[in-house]
């Protein structure tokens, strides 16, 4: 048996202080002296309470109709105000407000479950791909090349004429589609990880391989994989706005800002207000998940080397 | 006088297909050649040789991490295919070179280093945070850098949660790759004392891997050469370095770097040209760069020739002992 008691005297070897201060101290103050992170999580987290207390913040029902009271102005107008419809009605009398705050939820919604779905997808192909390499690597390019191979516009336009349009169809369809870029990265960055000697010490204790890609080298890509999330997640949203604008996405009379700019394309010249709007609200949103990411990127990359 | 070997290759290969580029097919390259090599109970062996010359690929084989080509790995004299790789870890543990790689950034020192613990479940969770701070006792570590991550530490405080790491489950073998390259002049001396200390207290055997002939010089009691997949001579430590009798081993030995500046830096005669492993040159592999190259060595591989507790595999000893 091997004395467990030694001299406590070796603690004296290493004089070094540990001055360093805790890496999430370091992270927090990086956090705060990150302009476009604390610009783009501040849009956000406005228009994701907006959108999660939707009802108690819309003045109106979003889907009832008035048709007495059409194409009512916004505040800023001059005439044909309405006190009781601050930004106005669309063409058959609908709020517009609430149906501006209902489609960040559509918005939001899309662009979480979007990749939620591609995320799980892609991260498992190129985690698989990168830490196995070889022939398994070889197969998973393959498939990440056909996938790149389809149109995705194209093929979400076939599926919601086989399908029928619906909310399900689209996120399903961006979902399944959107995952390309997650299996890139993740392929490559588990491809670094893999070589490195925390890998093999862990290989050497004895760790299953799912313990050493799960527990060991999955914490050191996710800072890479929620960059790449807020990527895909304004694709998502920008690509939902596109299929429901052309009337392929979601359908009337559900509150999305890309059918509202659809709804609104007659009244371009005498109304402009019912496309800047949802065009406004589009842009907020993908603008501060963009800015979210970039710094995002740059507080956490930073954080390891 | 029989040792006991803690672990022992006996004539072990190690084959690499290498890809010649698209349609080309694959040609074969022997990292490790038929490589036999013990290491006793207790003592510390050195591996000394040049950047790809095979040793760390020898020392993966050993910890049960690349399946040898050829030959066998004795694990106290069974051989390792009646262990499992979980079996394996318990008995031999690595040191890297490089501590900023070889501890996960993302953890914490306290989960790193009960890691082993956590995989084999050993002891009761309860007493793991205890191991824990016993360890870090052991490798002079002041016990607050349990709750820190890998990055607020230092390079040889790094190195001494590795060597913690390693220790906690008790093996008998530490494989130590380079365990010093990658420090300041200053922290590797204390972090070989450590190595040494820990050696007599917890009886530990080392394979020592270097290219630095100095800390090889310090640690081991015996010493092996490697050169191009193969060990050209094996002595214990005091005769190998007394009496080098394998030409490559006398260039190493000449080529460690004095102190005094006027000596300049040292010629070895070995040229700069290390041959390629894919392509070895025919005969004896070191032939093209020795400076008592002879006709025979060009065409025809030594035999190693054993002197007692020395090995050297030369066609210089062939012709003294014929």
């Amino acid at each position: 048996m091997i004395d467990m008691s030694l001299s406590p005297l070796r603690g004296q070897q290493t004089a070094e202080e540990i001055l360093e201060p805790s890496p999430m101290s370091k992270l927090r103050r990086r956090i705060f002296k990150n302009h476009s992170f604390m610009i783009g999580a501040a849009i956000l987290i406005v228009i994701l309470v907006c959108a999660l207390v939707a009802p108690l913040l819309a003045p109106h029902d979003p889907y009832e109709l008035d048709l007495s009271k059409r194409l009512i102005n916004p505040f800023w107008h001059d005439k044909k105000t309405d006190a009781e419809f601050m930004l106005g009605t669309d063409k058959i009398g609908r709020d517009y407000l609430s149906r501006l705050i209902y489609g960040a939820q559509i918005s939001l919604l899309i662009g979480f479950s979007t990749i939620l779905i591609s995320g799980v997808i892609g991260t498992a192909l190129g985690v698989t791909a990168g830490y196995f390499g070889g022939r398994v690597d070889m197969m998973v390019n393959f498939i990440i090349n056909t996938r790149l191979a389809m149109p995705v516009f194209l093929v979400a336009m076939a599926a919601v004429v086989a399908f029928g349009a619906s909310l399900h169809v689209v996120i399903l369809v961006l979902g399944l589609f959107l995952w390309d870029r997650f299996a890139v990265v993740m392929r490559s960055i588990t491809m670094q990880a893999r070589d490195l000697d925390y890998v093999k010490a862990a290989r050497a204790i004895g760790c299953s391989t799912p313990h050493i890609i799960i527990r060991e080298i999955f914490p050191n890509v996710l800072s890479s994989l929620t960059v790449v999330a807020t990527v895909e997640m304004a694709n998502a949203i920008l690509l939902e706005a596109a299929l429901s604008f052309l009337g392929f996405g979601v359908q009337a009379p559900t509150p999305s800002w890309g059918l509202m700019l659809n709804e609104g394309r007659e009244y371009m010249f005498f109304s402009p207000w019912l496309l800047a709007l949802p065009g406004m609200g589009l842009f907020l949103l993908v603008l501060a998940i963009n800015l979210f990411g970039d710094g995002l990127r740059d507080v956490t990359l930073e954080r390891e080397r | 006088m029989k040792e006991e070997a803690a672990l022992e290759v006996v004539d072990v290969s190690c084959v690499f297909r290498v890809n010649q580029g698209f349609m080309k097919g694959t040609k074969a390259l022997h990292a490790v050649n038929g490589v036999s090599l013990k290491i006793p109970k207790g003592k510390v062996v050195g591996l000394v040789g040049e950047s790809g010359c095979g040793k760390s690929t020898l020392a993966n084989i050993l910890l049960g991490l690349q399946k040898p080509t050829s030959g066998n790995v004795l694990y106290s004299g069974s051989s390792a295919d009646s262990f499992s790789q979980r079996h394996i870890a318990r008995r031999i543990q690595p040191i890297f070179q490089d501590p900023y790689s070889s501890l996960n950034a993302t953890k914490s020192i306290k989960s790193i280093i009960s890691l082993p613990l956590r995989v084999h479940r050993v002891g009761a969770p309860a007493d793991w945070d205890r191991k824990v701070y016993e360890m870090l006792d052991l490798v002079g570590l002041p016990r607050r850098v349990a709750q820190s991550f890998p990055s607020q530490l230092s390079g040889g405080q790094r190195q001494r949660v590795a060597i913690a790491r390693a220790l906690i489950m008790r093996p008998e073998v530490i494989i130590c790759d380079e365990p010093t390259s990658a420090l300041d002049v200053s922290v590797q001396s204390q972090i070989l004392n450590l190595l040494q200390d820990l050696r007599q207290e917890l009886g530990l055997t080392y394979l020592m891997i270097s290219h630095n002939l100095a800390v090889v010089e310090h640690m081991a009691d015996r010493v092996a050469v490697m050169y191009l997949g193969r060990i050209v001579e094996e002595a214990d430590a005091a005769t190998l370095f007394r009496a080098p009798s394998h030409p490559y081993t006398k260039a190493l030995l000449s080529s460690v770097l004095t102190p005094d500046p006027h000596l300049g830096v040292p010629d070895t005669q070995l040229g700069t040209v290390f041959p390629n492993p894919i392509d070895p040159p025919s005969g004896c592999s070191f032939h093209p760069r020795c400076a008592a190259c002879m006709d025979i060595c060009r065409e025809q591989a030594p035999q190693p020739q054993i002197n007692g507790a020395h090995m050297a595999e030369c066609h210089l000893d062939t012709a003294a002992a014929g």
